[in-house]
């Protein structure tokens, strides 16, 4: 790499808000050693978020979502991983604390939404246990009280009779219910970063729209930070203040929501956002997929990762082929990692792309 | 079976298919799971999964189901394809009552009706070459296709949009995406009329699940092919359908054309699901109404009486718990059944309180 990654308290680029941001990941590479060769889930990837705003990560399957959100929680196996750059948590670093001192963070500075709640919950335990037990963690309190608090959370969270529920297992309550017990559980400490990987995948869209508004009004009587980790454009648009967009391991655009919705500028989210059937639009007669199939992450291509999927690969000379693009700040702090010049880019947006969309 | 058959052009213009043969019809149709209990397993309780379904799918359209989990929407799909035995009910294939056919009858029938399974990843058996998973059609019918099995096999592939040499893999070398063109080419090797897709696309990412769509709709326009798609997906939906029908705990509550149905829903519970779609674009963020239902869908074991809906909806009255709405034609070609349908036309609504919007429907 030409330019040297900014390191320590140099102010970030990207999109700002005010003061340090409570969560600052500085060019984060995770990298998992396989019998197969090296995978570079993440590949130097920064980012941040303040408290009371909200940071939509999107990419598809395999370009290092789920790995991002789990290195932040320090879940990452050690010794499975290879972590290396700054994750900065309020001004503590996840990647070179001790296991015990990330333990000691979670639950109380950071918390996460698992996307399966049934895998993510323990089956032996009621719920009321399983949210009794971190609270019990950060708080020094009675298990009465403890209790008390859990019931609390769940009335909350909407569930229905809270007494009797508590102690209900998670197998007896039904999917849309053990989505929202598993919030209560990570907002059981009031968490000043909450980590949402998928929160609503695996719900039908009226729980979904239940469980965003819930994730919505949370935030802001904590004002929290929250990250949210989908594919869906949707979700992201309804949520979040910033987005990032992720390909095989990177950032490729990173801006505020207006900004990718509005101005996009990366023909990876020009892609996505033609793959997207319309819900609120006249039908168009066909959808603009993306041709191919995302990389893998051992053998990530050559020069821009995007490139044999890009229309416009070529326009660039053989640039597209040879040099990674770095990801710049192409105006209002609205950063694309493109070869193309912005103002190609954002004709090409305008004149081709945006009317067929 | 001709690319220039007129009802291509029929479908194209969005029109005519009042004119086209009914290819399905369902009358209806029941499936209650019985729930045994005790040495005697006696009968205890029923899961009413689908309880009284009427439809009809014409030659060369597209029917969509949706609805939440639990809806039914899949026994239903199953039902069609004759994979469950239907309790009570009809089902009519180019007019031939399949209701209850036996295996030995209903086999040849199992050509002309095929389905598209969700999950790539389980319904291809790992342990066979793409070539054998592909061809076991033609082996389980014993048809011989012109110029070989191998011949017609790479056609396949090459139909979905897959390499034709890589014939001899396995399953676990192709991608979500591919994989699911494989079970696509299976399906289509015995040239059905009808296709059962059940959820066939939300296995699959943003930029592939585009990528299948438009391979579903291709292979409808070249192949004059019916399908009845099932999904909860419901930008997807809009995209593919000619019909939808919104299905509530094992009953349909509408039925109409995509457009009238996307513009004008009239039941509440269609009203309620479209509001939740979330809408990616930014500037909408804060203009949108969100109707929120409260709690979750009722157990099929003991649904609600009379409306199924009533325990949810914020315009349920005394009639909708004690008389069970019809499914009537309230527009052309739109069915709803609701005694308070929303944007009724005039004169056909009797809604005491008229379609004012809800004031806070239940945000609690």
């Amino acid at each position: 790499m030409s330019e040297s990654t900014s390191t320590l308290r140099e102010p970030a680029p990207g999109p700002t808000g005010d003061g340090e941001p409570f969560l600052d990941v500085r060019d984060l590479r995770v990298h998992f050693p396989t019998d197969d060769g090296l995978v570079k889930s993440v590949d130097g990837l920064s980012f941040h978020v303040h408290r009371g705003k909200t940071l939509g990560i999107v990419g598809e399957s395999g370009s290092g979502k789920s790995v991002t959100s789990m290195s932040v929680m320090g879940l990452h196996k050690q010794g499975t991983a290879n972590i290396s750059g700054q994750i900065l948590v309020d001004g503590t670093d996840v990647v070179g604390s001790s296991p015990e001192i990330v333990r000691k963070m979670r639950g109380k500075r950071m918390a996460m939404i698992f996307q399966d709640p049934l895998s993510a919950m323990h089956p032996y335990y009621t719920v009321g246990n399983q949210i009794i037990e971190a609270y019990r963690i950060h708080n020094d309190v009675s298990k009465d009280r403890a209790r008390q608090h859990a019931i609390e959370m769940l009335d909350r969270v909407g569930i229905p009779e809270p007494h009797q529920r508590v102690d209900s297992y998670p197998h007896q309550y039904s999917g849309g219910r053990r989505q929202r017990a598993m919030i209560a559980m990570a907002l059981s400490c009031d968490p000043e970063l909450l980590i949402a990987d998928e929160p609503t995948t695996a719900l039908d869209v009226t729980v979904q729209a239940q469980i965003l508004d819930l994730i919505r009004d949370l935030q802001k009587e904590f004002h929290s930070a929250v990250i949210i980790i989908t594919h869906d454009l949707g979700v992201v648009a309804e949520l979040a203040d910033d987005i990032l967009v992720m390909y095989a391991g990177r950032s490729v655009e990173y801006g505020t929501a207006d900004q990718i919705f509005n101005e996009p500028e990366h023909p990876y989210t020009w892609g996505l956002l033609g793959s997207m059937p319309r819900f609120d639009r006249v039908r168009s007669e066909r959808l603009l997929p993306i041709p191919g199939s995302p990389p893998s992450l051992i053998n990530v291509p050559k020069g821009c990762a995007f490139n044999p999927r890009c229309r416009f690969a070529d326009l660039n000379g053989d640039l597209s082929t040879t040099e990674r693009p770095e990801l710049v700040d192409a105006g209002h702090n609205h950063l694309v990692a493109c070869h193309l010049p912005p103002a190609k880019r954002r004709e090409l947006w305008r004149d081709e792309i945006q009317p067929k969309l | 079976m001709t690319v220039t058959d007129p009802s291509g052009a029929a479908r194209a213009e969005g029109a005519g298919t009042a004119e086209r043969r009914e290819l399905l019809k369902v009358t209806g149709l029941v499936k209650h799971f019985p729930i045994r209990k005790g040495l005697l397993q006696k009968q205890v309780a029923a899961v009413q999964a689908v309880d009284g379904l009427d439809f009809t799918v014409r030659e060369g359209e597209t029917l969509s189901l949706v609805g939440e989990s639990g809806c039914g929407k899949s026994t239903t799909g199953r039902l069609i394809t004759r994979l469950e035995e239907p309790t009570a009910g009809k089902i009519e294939f180019e007019d031939r009552d399949i209701t209850h056919l036996k295996d030995g009858p209903m086999r040849p029938l199992r050509r002309d009706i095929q389905m598209i399974f969700q999950d790539p990843y389980s319904s291809l058996n790992p342990r066979h070459t793409v070539g054998k998973i592909v061809s076991a059609p033609f082996h389980l019918q014993d048809v011989k296709p012109e110029g070989g099995v191998k011949k017609a096999v790479q056609d396949l592939l090459e139909l979905v949009g897959l390499n034709p040499e890589h014939y001899n893999r396995y399953p676990h070398e192709f991608s979500g995406g591919q994989r699911q063109r494989i079970g696509i080419a299976r399906t289509l090797a015995l040239k059905p009329r009808l296709i059962v897709a059940d959820e066939p696309v939300s296995a699959l990412d943003v930029s592939i699940q585009a990528q299948v769509v438009n391979l579903l709709e291709d292979l409808q326009d070249e192949l004059n092919l019916t399908y009845v798609m099932i999904a909860h997906d419901l930008s997807v939906v809009r995209h593919v359908s000619d019909r939808v029908a919104v299905m509530y705990l094992g009953k349909i509550v509408e039925i109409a054309d995509r457009d009238p149905l996307y513009e004008r829903p009239m039941h509440p519970y269609t009203v309620a699901l479209m509001s939740a779609v979330p809408i990616p674009d930014t500037k909408r963020r804060h203009e949108r109404e969100r109707i929120r239902l409260q709690g979750d869908v009722p157990s099929p074991i003991n649904p609600p009486p009379a409306c199924r809906f009533h325990t949810r909806c914020w315009k349920a009255q005394d009639i909708c718990k004690t008389q069970e709405p019809p499914l009537v034609e309230l527009a052309p070609r739109h069915q709803v059944a609701c005694h308070f349908p929303e944007n009724a036309p005039a004169g056909t609504s009797d809604t005491p309180s008229g379609d004012v919007p809800p004031a806070d429907p239940g945000s609690r």
